[in-house]
């Protein structure tokens, strides 16, 4: 297994950086958070087209590059520190490995492709986004496919040309494709702390979805983990990039005739910080290197997105209280990063679900080295 | 040399001249007059000039065929590699052959009851006779110096120079009139420590190490050694399981000694290890608050682990960009052993007020949860570690310091 990455992943790392360095300016972030559709689709055709990024870590038989979670992973993290307002998230990672690990190969060879090239945004629709356990309870599929339910929470709702659902039929979970402008569905855009982000309310009420594969719980759970993970890169990009931009701010800012940072009370504060931050990258990285490595279920994957929302809370927090009063406006630039921090650290199950996560599969499988 | 070559040297020497029925010091001068004992020293001061592979052999050969090697438990590494880097011609023949045989024990004379953190600012007084240096004045946190025959000492000889450039580095003997050694009782029970009283004590003129003046520097060597050591751990030294034979016998009664002070060492880590074996045990993994401490504390250790491997890896890769390793999992060792006297607390509920035979694994735990506090002190505070994080790896400002101009000038504790 992987330790640390390789010379070519780490000259993508490269690529990557200056692409959202260029694209996701702060002023970009800005004006796209005021926008309805929260994208700019000529930065979404680059990284498509240019980068090929939405398929990186779908199969090559359908379209995509046949990467894994470490190449998605260094693709979330630097748009984590940019900030990248687009349905990446929503479109590429959750719809795209629902697709790779759920549907029939029929619905793999139709859809995929469309995804991996970004022609087609896609996004899941997921009833429960706080534990595996409990997707399943409020969208039902009848026997002819007809969905039923509400979704509170779908990322990029407004701008997804199709929905992917996880529906409840019988006992089971199936997957169902839906087109967003579909007969009985009705999507209503939802104000969110992050507004980079967009978030939608979809019901949907006898809605004709084709139904596209079946979800197991151990499929989901194995799901659960990529999404999870790859979230979890996305937030310790956001984590390092406001230590940088906060220890910056304590060098240049003078008080009492020396510059703030040189007070012991805030570079303890930092470094504290600093082994907060080393230690989630720690374990997101590990977790992203036992993922591309095996199917085993591991702690691994929950340690990260347990540890990484701690951490990016942690460094919001301290990224306003030591600015002080400018941290706090709306023309500082932190809050930002704190609302997205507060939304990542809730998506996809809080830090304590995690850690409950982590313990059952510890007591299964003993599996810490 | 070839490692075959090596192998092969190293048992012939071995089959000649090895017995369990010699006396240790006996079997270990044998063992430094062929360069054994100290294999990637310099030949021309008992060893081979061997490379650390070229070492590692020799190690492998002394583990397979269980044979004794030199002494090195305790400081006496210490001042061995101190002398060995800095000392004269004259020191390294006088001292290094009897640290490698055991005959001498050495102890560290550093840190002072006014100079902890702060190390550059000691005031022990070295003050020069005609013939030899005085030295007035108190050290503490002396490891092993009760039963230590020489110390390694920094002390101030110019107090009109700034501090780091007054201080002088000695090679004292500890059996003198002038020197005092009493053990310091610590709050778990344990004495590992001593403090030593120097009152007119006496030095050699050519037991000065380093040039008069030089003392911060030669110091600065001894710490990086001490670091270098934490590393590596205190892993070697001895066959793992005892053998018949007087050397075997003598060997054991050398580390009982050596290896006192550091019994509650583990202990001071805060025993993560026993967690998940005690919570199931008594079913307080069952409890969901006790759960989620736990599953943090998994969070800490395996975090340190794998962070710790990526730092390796990256740097057997020759990797660049400065690399926060140090310090970072100093400070995150303390995190974890607080962490896990937590979650030893809270397994144990009531119970964990007990520290005698009814208590948890026989008091392991009692003493775990008394000796926590020292690890985020010992080898540099987290506070200093802090420190180090912040100016070093994040770059922040330094502060203004108050400690410039002639020694004297600067206050100092007790004034």
């Amino acid at each position: 297994m992987q330790t640390v990455l390789s010379d070519d992943q780490v000259q993508f790392k490269h690529v990557v950086h200056r692409f959202f360095d260029t694209h996701s300016s702060t002023t970009a972030v800005r004006q796209l958070a005021e926008t309805d559709t929260g994208f700019d689709p000529l930065v979404w055709s680059l990284l498509s087209e240019t980068l090929g990024l939405p398929g990186t870590h779908l199969s090559e038989q359908y379209g995509g590059h046949g990467f894994g979670p470490v190449e998605l992973g260094i693709i979330l993290e630097e748009m984590g520190r940019t900030l990248y307002c687009g349905p990446f998230f929503s479109s590429a990672v959750m719809a795209g490995y629902a697709l790779e690990l759920f549907a029939d190969e029929a619905a793999k060879i139709q859809r995929l492709p469309q995804i991996a090239d970004g022609s087609i945004r896609a996004t899941l629709i997921l009833d429960d986004l706080n534990q595996p356990s409990q997707v399943g309870r409020l969208i039902e599929a009848n026997q002819v496919g007809a969905l039923t339910g509400s979704a509170s929470i779908v990322l990029d709702g407004c701008s997804a040309d199709v929905f992917i659902i996880v529906a409840r039929e019988g006992s089971g979970l199936g997957l169902y494709a839906l087109a967003a402008n579909a007969q009985g569905a009705e999507v209503l855009a939802q104000d969110s702390i992050d507004m980079t982000r967009k978030v939608a309310r979809v019901s949907l009420n006898q809605s004709a979805g084709t139904r596209i594969g079946t979800v197991t719980r151990k499929g989901l759970n194995r799901f659960w983990d990529l999404v999870s993970v790859a979230l979890a890169h996305e937030m310790i990009g956001g984590a390092a990039r406001l230590l940088d931009e906060t220890v910056e701010y304590t060098k240049g800012r003078y008080q009492f005739g020396r510059p703030i940072g040189s007070f012991q009370a805030l570079k303890h504060r930092c470094a504290d910080l600093l082994m907060s931050l080393e230690f989630a990258k720690a374990a997101t990285h590990h977790a992203g290197f036992c993922l591309a490595a095996s199917d085993q279920a591991t702690i691994y994957p929950s340690m990260a997105k347990a540890m990484a929302g701690d951490c990016f809370m942690e460094m919001a927090r301290a990224a306003i209280q030591l600015r002080g009063g400018i941290g706090f406006t709306w023309e500082n630039d932190t809050h930002l990063w704190f609302k997205r921090a507060k939304c990542d650290e809730v998506l996809l199950g809080a830090p304590h679900r995690h850690r409950a996560r982590m313990m059952a599969i510890l007591q299964e499988t003993q599996d810490v080295a | 040399m070839s490692h075959d070559g090596i192998r092969a040297a190293l048992e012939g020497f071995l089959d000649a001249e090895f017995s369990p029925d010699l006396s240790l010091v006996e079997w270990r001068r044998r063992l430094v007059s062929a360069g054994w004992a100290a294999p990637s020293w310099p030949e021309a001061y008992f060893g081979r000039d061997f490379s650390q592979a070229e070492a590692l052999v020799v190690s492998q050969v002394f583990a397979e065929r269980r044979i004794v090697g030199a002494a090195q438990v305790g400081p006496r590494r210490l001042a061995a590699e101190t002398i060995l880097a800095h000392g004269t011609h004259e020191q390294k023949q006088r001292y290094l052959p009897k640290i490698l045989t055991g005959e001498h024990a050495w102890c560290q004379l550093f840190s002072e009851p006014g100079s902890g953190s702060d190390l550059a600012g000691a005031s022990t007084r070295a003050d020069r006779k005609t013939d030899h240096w005085l030295i007035n004045g108190q050290k503490v946190w002396n490891t092993s110096a009760h039963h230590a025959d020489f110390g390694i000492l920094v002390a101030r000889s110019n107090w009109d120079l700034p501090k780091h450039q007054g201080l002088s580095y000695f090679l004292i003997d500890m059996r003198q009139p002038g020197v005092e050694v009493r053990p310091l009782k610590q709050m778990n029970g344990h004495a590992s420590f001593n403090e030593v009283f120097l009152t007119d004590a006496r030095v050699a003129l050519d037991d000065l190490v380093g040039g008069e003046g030089q003392g911060w520097a030669v110091a600065t060597a001894t710490l990086s050694i001490e670091r270098q050591g934490f590393a590596r751990g205190r892993s070697q030294g001895a066959p793992a399981a005892a053998s018949a034979g007087r050397v075997y016998e003598e060997l054991a009664r050398e580390l009982e000694i050596d290896n006192e002070p550091y019994t509650w060492y583990p202990q001071r880590e805060g025993r993560p290890d026993l967690i998940l074996q005690r919570a199931q045990e008594t079913g307080a993994i069952e409890d969901d608050a006790v759960r989620q401490e736990i599953a943090k504390l998994v969070c800490l250790t395996e975090a340190a682990r794998i962070s710790a491997d990526q730092v390796s890896a990256h740097q057997k890769s020759g990797g660049q960009g400065m690399l926060p390793a140090g310090s970072i999992g100093k400070l995150g060792a303390s995190v974890i052993a607080r962490k896990a006297a937590h979650v030893h607390t809270m397994i144990s509920g009531a119970s964990a007020m007990l520290s005698g035979p009814e208590s948890a694994l026989e008091g392991v735990i009692a003493e775990t949860l008394i000796s926590v506090p020292a690890i985020s002190i010992a080898g540099g505070t987290d506070e200093i570690q802090r420190n180090i994080i912040a100016e070093r790896v994040l770059g922040m400002p330094k502060e203004q310091r108050m400690d410039t101009g002639p020694f004297r000038d600067i206050p100092r504790n007790g004034q």
